[in-house]
């Protein structure tokens, strides 16, 4: 007691102002270094994905990008079998999604009673939750023989005797195939798109709405001419982000695709994605060129994905940073 | 038919298909969840939860191990990736208002939560299993926590950016440093923000598949070693499910229902909790 009472009351508060900015400096340092390291894994992904893929791109060359071979057993490897697979069946997989988006989206912000707005909102939200691999098994056991005994030969009546068109549905009904990956993904990357498509929808100012059904606007207008222009960006957006999405998808795919590392015209043959060739091959792979090839699918997919997230990123940030004005 | 008639018919159809739209985002929720529930349940038995992942060619069985070895490599992975997270979260959210380096980071853990998760399980092989010998529960927990982290630093950051700053300068005012404003008042402000978060991280890899497939890999017998290989739901489901033995793709489906309803309880209760805090 008696060294307190004699020392100066300034002087221990300057000690303690001393000691506090000591574990303040220290504190930011360390919440700095845990941001530092999420960026790191990021740089470190990048990283030893290119030096495990580096042998191959000396081997190939960037030929490795459009050659049409995967052949195991004579080490000669190329991508284009496994890069078509992967944008063909997103393609599809978006076809189907946006559309589908776009209605859920219109459905819960414009004609929805409100009672009806929030639980119809959280059932979305948990599709979106449903882990890929239940979408994979579900896609191969329940989707895939339904859709070969009774959409498949329907569709080939339909669109077989069409020129160019006729060739997609070529070949046996067999159920797992480009076409089914192509679906199975539509049905994963809905809820995301929906999600962000109702979330930009929300940003419109009410006032802009209300004019147009003052001047006599149907909903149907509303939306078309007043909501879809003032939230293009952020609906873009939304659409890159189920891309995103769409192009690294595993489970589901690899479950339904058919893993068949060619290219076929038809979409009902089977085909291989990047992901779903990584998932079977990746885990017997011989070291060597078949595992840098392996890396070297992994890289570009993560390319590719990077950049189509990036600009999803930048768009909905865009579409979203709308709200103040 | 008149201007006036054709809108009107434009319009019915565009809010009936709109509807249509909705009608079929629930009824694909519902025959998922039902096929999941009918094939699934049927699986569920006393020796599901007793016995280990049966041998090709045998009867029975059930996926002891795999539910342990899923419980653990979470279990960890939360442990790694929650104090990563609200660190991380804490620094963008307090200090990072105009830094550059802040917005990077911001940018990345964006791209990080939708980034293809198959990727994070060849970096973590490349780092891990190719140099130290093999595959392993840790690294399974590592490749998990790459995915998990990111949910856990945007929801912390977005969740401390909602404390009014008159919250914090009050308490600047009478003296707390800065560590202390952060971590006993801010944080603790948005406990159940924050808690909703990881528990999202905590489903979101729940079911997570392909980072596993070269990391923690399968390991059919039980083991509680997490330097080994080690046995866990998803790829069990995986490698059953496509396997030709009828018990094999049976006790799939028990694993997938398993994995269903455990992310669906945890989703909904995240949830719960955030709302009822929420009113408040």
């Amino acid at each position: 007691m008696s060294e307190v009472a004699s020392t100066n009351v300034v002087d221990v508060h300057a000690a303690k102002i001393k000691v506090f900015k000591l574990q303040d400096g220290i504190f930011h340092q360390i919440t700095l270094l845990f941001a530092f390291i999420v960026l790191a894994a990021l740089a470190g992904i990048l990283i030893s994905l290119a030096i495990e893929a580096a042998p191959v791109f000396k081997q190939f060359g960037a030929s490795f990008l459009w050659t049409n071979v995967w052949n195991v057993p004579e080490d000669q490897y190329g991508a284009l079998a496994a890069i078509y697979g992967t944008v063909v069946t997103s393609i599809i997989a978006l076809l189907i999604a946006v559309p589908v988006s776009f209605g859920i989206a219109l459905f819960l912000t414009e004609t929805c009673p409100t009672w009806l707005r929030r639980p119809l909102g959280t059932a979305i939200e948990l599709l979106a939750g449903v882990p890929s691999i239940i979408y994979g098994i579900w896609g191969l056991f329940v989707f895939a023989p339904l859709f070969s005994a009774h959409i498949q030969p329907y569709l080939q009546a339909a669109f077989g005797d069409v020129p160019v068109i006729g060739g997609w549905f070529a070949g046996p009904p067999i159920g797992v195939g480009i076409l089914t990956a192509g679906i199975v993904l539509s049905l994963m990357v809905i809820p995301f798109v929906a999600s962000v498509m109702r979330d930009v929808f929300e940003t419109v100012p009410p006032q802009l709405k209300e004019s147009a059904y003052g001047v006599g606007c149907t909903t149907w207008e509303v939306v078309t001419s007043i909501v879809l222009p003032y939230t293009r960006v952020g609906v873009i957006g939304g659409i890159m982000l189920g891309l995103g999405r769409a192009l690294g998808e595993t489970m589901a795919v690899t479950f339904v695709i058919g893993n068949a590392n060619r290219i076929v015209g038809s979409l009902f043959a089977p085909g291989t994605s990047i992901a779903s060739t990584l998932a079977n091959e990746f885990g017997e792979a011989d070291p060597g060129l078949h595992i840098a090839s392996l890396f070297a699918l992994g890289l570009v997919l993560f390319i590719i994905t990077f950049i189509v997230l990036a600009i999803s990123q930048w768009l909905i940030k865009r579409g979203v940073a709308k709200q103040g004005k | 038919m008149n201007l006036y008639s054709r809108r009107v018919f434009v319009n019915r159809m565009g809010i009936a298909l709109s509807m249509v739209a909705m009608a079929f985002g629930l009824a694909a929720l519902m025959w998922i969840l039902w096929t999941l529930f009918y094939n699934g349940f049927s699986a569920l038995s006393w020796d599901f939860f007793t016995q280990d992942t049966p041998a090709p060619g045998t009867e029975g069985g059930g996926l002891r191990n795999a539910i342990v070895g899923s419980l653990m490599i979470i279990g960890v992975t939360t442990l790694v990736s929650t104090p990563i997270g609200i660190l991380a979260g804490i620094y963008l959210a307090e200090f990072g208002a105009t830094s550059k380096f802040a917005a990077t980071t911001r940018f990345v853990t964006d791209i990080m939560l939708s980034a293809p998760s198959i990727v994070i399980g060849l970096f973590v092989y490349a780092l891990m299993v190719a140099t130290l010998g093999g595959f392993s529960g840790w690294a399974g927990s590592v490749a998990l926590s790459l995915i998990a982290i990111p949910v856990v630093v945007r929801t912390t950051e977005n969740m401390l950016l909602l404390v009014p700053s008159a919250l914090r300068e009050a308490a600047f005012a009478v003296g707390a440093p800065r560590w202390q404003v952060s971590l006993k008042i801010t944080l603790r402000a948005v406990k159940a923000g924050v808690v909703t978060g990881i528990l999202l991280a905590i489903a979101r890899v729940t079911g997570e598949t392909a980072p596993l497939l070269f990391t923690a890999l399968n390991n059919q017998f039980f083991s509680a070693d997490m330097s080994q290989p080690m046995g866990n739901l998803p790829v069990v489901i995986f490698q059953f499910a496509m396997s030709p033995y009828d018990n094999w793709v049976s006790l799939a489906w028990g694993g997938a229902l398993l994995i269903a309803l455990l992310v669906l309880s945890i989703n909904i209760g995240a949830r719960i909790l955030f709302r009822s805090k929420d009113k408040l």
